[in-house]
């Protein structure tokens, strides 16, 4: 597998799509547990993303992704704005200055997102949030590559654990963001940032999979 | 002196505490506010927060003083978007937003240092109100 920068821009341009479509679905599933506000507030961010992305479509993969990081920083303005603004500049720097990416420059940047939503967000697995989404998908993937599988069977397999993270996440109590305040009456609802998380490795996973 | 900047979701939090501790300290210390988002909603604003403690810097370091979530996220990036000048002298308070910033500017405006401030805003954890 390999990703040029056209390809990133497409993958985001498709993440902007999917966002807005699941707009209110993600909006509703916020409502539940939080301030009814996560699919409103990505929208804005995702959109402003692509009005953006004009400015620095010109540039490499790296700065791509820096830059998506930084206008979902200042535009979101909920707490997904630094957890996916901080996820997408980690990513961005990982992968500084190149203008096509691999496998493993894959498996290497989305690591460096994931640790860095964990850093931000003082989160770990279990506790609700879009880690659980992000980490079996990574660590999925990572595993069928060292069984020797292809990228795209591996993508499957991580798409479906991510998937699997968020069906998790209704049984389970939140212990991060707003959602914490309620305790156990959290348990019983699907979390709204695992959702658009697995719908961004969902998104991205389908376009690679079309690639190969 | 040390500055103090609010954050909080809600823009009219931000103003209303803002009045609050200006009377309070008689405008002797520069206190920032940062509330919603650049559009008008609730939610933070790293741009602004960042803009907020670049006015309030006077040589003596700024506390920030945030409500929850988001705020806290925000008010971390913006330190880390901060160039190297202010590197040290900006501190973010583990404390409660109203009971914290009045302690805080309180404290700042008799002259005490960053450090100072910072435990005074957080000892307002312990504030028994009745």
């Amino acid at each position: 597998m390999i990703l040029t920068t056209n390809d990133v821009l497409n993958i985001i341009s498709n993440i902007s799509e999917v966002i807005e479509a699941n707009k209110q679905y993600l909006t509703d599933l916020d409502a539940a547990i939080g301030d009814a506000d996560h699919g409103i507030n990505l929208d804005r961010g995702f959109k402003a993303v692509k009005e953006k992305m004009p400015q620095f479509s010109d540039k490499d993969i790296g700065t791509i992704l820096k830059n998506v990081g930084m206008v979902l920083v200042s535009t979101v303005g909920g707490a997904s704005g630094p957890l996916y603004g901080t996820f997408f500049m980690r990513m961005g720097n990982a992968v500084s200055g190149k203008s096509t990416i691999d496998d493993n420059e894959i498996v290497a940047m989305f690591e460096a997102g994931l640790s860095g939503i964990k850093e931000r967000g003082k989160a770990q697995a279990g506790d609700k949030t879009m880690i659980d989404a992000i980490e079996p998908a990574l660590n999925e993937l990572k595993k069928s590559l060292e069984d020797g599988l292809k990228f795209n069977e591996a993508l499957n397999i991580a798409v479906n654990a991510s998937y699997n993270g968020v069906e998790m996440t209704k049984k389970i109590a939140a212990r991060r963001g707003r959602a914490s305040y309620l305790g156990d009456r959290s348990i019983g609802h699907q979390d709204p940032g695992a959702t658009s998380a697995y719908l961004m490795i969902k998104t991205a996973a389908e376009y690679m999979d079309k690639l190969q | 002196m040390v500055g103090i900047v609010i954050v909080s979701h809600s823009k009219k939090v931000a103003d209303g505490l803002y009045e609050l501790a200006d009377q309070m300290t008689g405008g002797k210390i520069k206190i920032g506010k940062s509330g919603g988002t650049k559009d008008g909603r609730l939610g933070t604003n790293v741009d602004e927060i960042v803009e907020e403690i670049k006015k309030c810097e006077s040589g003596d370091g700024v506390l920030i003083l945030v409500d929850l979530g988001s705020s806290v996220m925000s008010a971390q990036m913006a330190l880390e978007f901060l160039d190297e000048e202010y590197a040290g002298k900006v501190e973010i308070a583990d404390a409660p937003l109203v009971e914290g910033t009045i302690a805080a500017s309180v404290e700042a405006s008799i002259g005490s240092d960053i450090l100072k401030v910072k435990a005074v805003a957080e000892a307002a954890k312990n504030l028994v109100k009745i």
